[in-house]
């Protein structure tokens, strides 16, 4: 899809040492940590719902989900808020703070061999200066059961 | 045209006036003399049809503008209201509900109705029957002519061409009036030659003319044809077509013309009188306004947020300890509180919604089943929640249609076992505590238990040898098994093999129970208790360890403190005994999975009991928070089938609550 466009709008946001990236079309918000309420007998890495403003949303630990060691959350601590067809879904990440426009040539497919993740969820990756951005494919991070074009 | 975003409003307000329509039709059966009504029914007919021909839904439109023609010479007093007129108008309501029914399930309304518009219509033709000498060539016409024009018309004589007097009544709305005429102009010249009009041709233009406008024309048509041509433009009320007599001289037609032009005026003022009176009829109802229920679930989500800060607000004054901002934020919790039960009741609506169709249903019902029923309804003013309202409608017709088909019987039989020949059906819907029961009561044959049982068995729903045991609540609970039909010839009302089945599925998807009561030979009465809301329940808040979790209200029984003592142990599964009954502890700790579940039982316990249908569990927490109104909310599309879990709320702190399903809890 975005081989049509020129560029298209990331959001930047770190677990550990590194950079990951979100289209901004699937993101509605970013919001600080708030009291999370578990949820008994559901995945490792859904941490719970919280409550914003009245809507009950689901959230998701990327780190616990990227197989990442837990890191607790500290004030830079957010969670960026996805839609993801009808499926709203928080996505806890160390920080979120950036804003990018990536030409869409630069994005590459993964790598056979990204470190140590799985990396069924990275749709590509971008060489930015010295950094590369994984750009994250929001169905596959959250199982949600749909024909992904890829 | 784009109309999409007015069709859910025409799709309401259709529904509306058709309901009206049908309420008032039901009255005029009753007190047929009542012109008062019928001028109700030709306005919510009217309405209708403006709105289906703004809407290019033609063949509504069309219905409704025979309709309309009818009830115009019933208020006239041209036409008698006989029972026959009320089957034919009853019978065009029907097609109408069909038609608004196709365009709400995304059809394009149409449907043949020729039949029931020539039933209208014969009515329609009757009137120059009914009321003798109409005024077809006795009245010379309402113009004046002068010689030039009374020379044209007298030479058409010998041709063709035969001269008419078309009145035509525009709309009482029509905004533009100047198009209208412009369109009548242009039908009647295609139609023939125009030779004058009143007012001028200049004065209708500018619109200097109430509604009704006169042209005299030439036409080789007959008037029926010139009318149907007219009929078509819309926002026209009325046409009426005049054949002008040519036998008599312009003088008489002189004298003819300044007495007629008398009545006319007179005519105009009781149209007048009759549109005043309406608008104080529209008065009395209630005002309303229709709003989104979205949007009504946003300002309660928003709300929420507002109770919370106040919550906040309450504890930063308390730690301030100011007393004027105190008493401020005190006089803003009182406020947000009314403020809540507005909100809440705002979701309500009065029963009355679904239960006004019945009347009508129960109607032709009565007909088609040869029997004679009277339908008595209390309690319309009830209040339930929308979304319950919604989905109550369908069970409550089956239920209807069972006891007509299956409870009342014929005439015959009645007065054979010394009943009176007219049935009754009691529908009556009241609040007790925080459910809503709404019961239908026939005093029909009632039901047989031994039919039952017997097609029970034959029909491999039940066994011979657990008849012995079963109570009489349990085998009438058997007509709701699916496969289930008790009567003995498949009816087109009840009995598809479908249905209470069906009924009690819903019910029971609502929150609700259906209960049977029988007397056989006496009558039946079937009781539905629902939930007042599915939006928001009653609960107990628990705590276990530092989690909060709300358990329904209406699936406990009671909460105990229990001795450690006291638990027993069976197969690996401790037991209480509660009241004489052995009843599984159940650890909500464990299952749940809450952090360090110690194998150490405190000395005492505290436990929920809650039940399932007559089986109980007792739930160990840690304490009781209390009891409390909670919004009961989804988890959302992501979190499905979460194990025991049956959603979530929002507490007064901002903080999320789970909410508990006992039924998964109990096996």
């Amino acid at each position: 899809m975005e081989n049509k466009q020129h560029t298209v709008q990331l959001i930047v946001f770190q677990l550990g040492d590194k950079e990951y990236g979100v289209p901004v079309a699937d993101v509605l918000s970013i919001e600080k940590i708030e009291h999370i309420t578990r949820v008994p007998g559901t995945e490792k890495y859904i941490k719970g719902v919280i409550n914003l403003r009245g809507v009950i949303l689901p959230i998701v630990d990327l780190r616990t989900r990227f197989n990442l060691p837990e890191h607790p959350y500290s004030q830079h601590t957010r969670i960026i808020i996805t839609k993801k067809g009808e499926k709203e879904v928080g996505l806890i990440v160390d920080t979120a703070n950036d804003v990018i426009d990536v030409a869409t040539s630069q994005l590459e497919p993964p790598p056979e061999v990204v470190g140590t993740e799985s990396f069924d969820y990275i749709k590509a990756v971008a060489k930015m200066n010295q950094q590369i951005l994984i750009l994250i494919d929001l169905a596959k991070v959250l199982n949600i059961e749909e024909n992904v074009e890829i | 045209m784009e109309m999409n975003q007015y069709l859910d409003l025409f799709i309401e307000e259709s529904k509306e006036h058709l309901q009206n329509c049908n309420d008032l039709l039901l009255k005029l059966e009753q007190s047929p003399e009542d012109l008062f009504i019928v001028n109700e029914i030709f306005r919510s007919a009217h309405t209708l049809k403006g709105m289906s021909a703004t809407m290019e839904f033609n063949d509504l439109a069309q219905l409704t503008h025979q309709m309309e023609n009818v009830l115009d010479l019933i208020r006239n007093e041209k036409l008698a209201v006989s029972s026959q007129v009320l089957d034919v108008l009853f019978l065009a309501a029907d097609y109408l509900e069909e038609m608004v029914e196709s365009i709400a399930n995304g059809g394009n309304g149409q449907l043949n109705v020729e039949t029931v518009v020539k039933q209208l219509q014969s009515l329609d033709s009757n009137q120059p029957l009914e009321i003798g000498n109409a005024p077809e060539t006795v009245q010379v016409g309402k113009l004046t002519y002068d010689d030039y024009e009374w020379t044209v018309l007298s030479q058409s004589k010998d041709t063709d061409y035969q001269p008419f007097e078309v009145t035509v009544q525009l709309h009482k709305d029509c905004l533009l009036k100047a198009v209208r005429v412009f369109m009548v102009f242009e039908t009647l010249e295609k139609n023939g030659e125009i030779i004058k009009s009143h007012p001028q041709a200049t004065a209708l233009e500018e619109e200097q003319f109430d509604f009704e406008f006169t042209v005299t024309i030439l036409s080789s048509n007959t008037k029926e044809e010139i009318e149907i041509e007219l009929l078509k433009i819309s926002e026209i009320d009325a046409v009426e077509i005049i054949a002008i007599d040519l036998s008599q001289a312009s003088e008489e037609v002189a004298v003819a013309v300044e007495e007629t032009s008398l009545p006319t005026k007179k005519e105009v003022e009781v149209t007048q009188q009759q549109t005043s009176s309406f608008k104080q009829q529209s008065k009395h109802g209630t005002k309303t306004i229709r709003v989104n229920i979205e949007r009504l679930d946003i300002l309660m989500n928003l709300f929420e947020e507002l109770v919370i800060d106040r919550g906040r607000l309450l504890q930063i004054s308390q730690d301030l300890d100011h007393q004027g901002l105190q008493e401020t934020v005190e006089h803003m919790s009182r406020i947000s509180g009314d403020l809540q039960n507005i909100i809440l009741n705002m979701r309500m609506v009065p029963i009355d919604t679904v239960f006004n169709r019945f009347p009508k249903m129960v109607r032709q019902l009565a007909k088609d089943l040869h029997k004679s029923v009277n339908l008595e309804i209390i309690g319309a003013q009830t209040e339930l929640d929308r979304t319950v309202i919604d989905e109550i409608g369908d069970p409550l017709v089956h239920l209807i249609r069972n006891a007509m088909d299956h409870g009342i019987e014929k005439p015959e039989e009645r007065l054979a076992k010394g009943k009176p020949q007219q049935g009754t059906i009691i529908l009556k819907a009241y609040h007790s505590g925080n459910h809503i029961f709404i019961e239908i009561t026939d005093d029909g044959a009632g039901i047989n238990k031994d039919n039952v049982c017997r097609k029970a068995i034959a029909k491999g729903i039940i066994k011979e040898e657990e008849i012995a045991s079963m109570e009489d609540q349990e085998i009438y609970q058997l007509i709701f098994s699916s496969g289930f039909s008790t009567a003995k010839e498949i009816s087109d009302v009840s009995g598809r093999g479908v249905g209470l089945d069906v009924v009690k599925s819903i019910i029971e998807s609502l929150g609700g129970y259906v209960t049977i009561q029988s007397n056989e030979g006496y009558g039946s009465t079937f009781s539905i208790q629902l939930p007042l809301t599915l939006s928001i329940i009653s609960a107990m808040l628990v705590e276990v360890e530092n989690e909060k979790y709300a358990i329904p209200l209406s699936s406990i029984i009671e909460t105990a403190i229990i001795k450690k003592a006291d638990i027993m142990k069976t197969h690996n599964q401790q037991v209480i005994d509660f009241r004489g009954k052995v009843v599984p502890l159940v650890s909500l700790q464990s299952i749940f999975e809450v952090n360090d579940v110690s194998e150490e039982i405190p000395e005492t316990l505290s436990v929920v009991i809650v039940r399932k249908g007559d089986k109980l569990a007792a739930l160990i927490v840690s304490s009781f928070i209390g009891q409390q109104e909670i919004v009961l909310k989804s988890l959302g599309d992501y979190l499905t089938n979460v194990f025991a879990i049956s959603g979530a709320t929002i507490l007064g702190d901002g903080q999320v609550a789970l909410i508990i399903d006992c039924n998964e809890l109990i096996k």
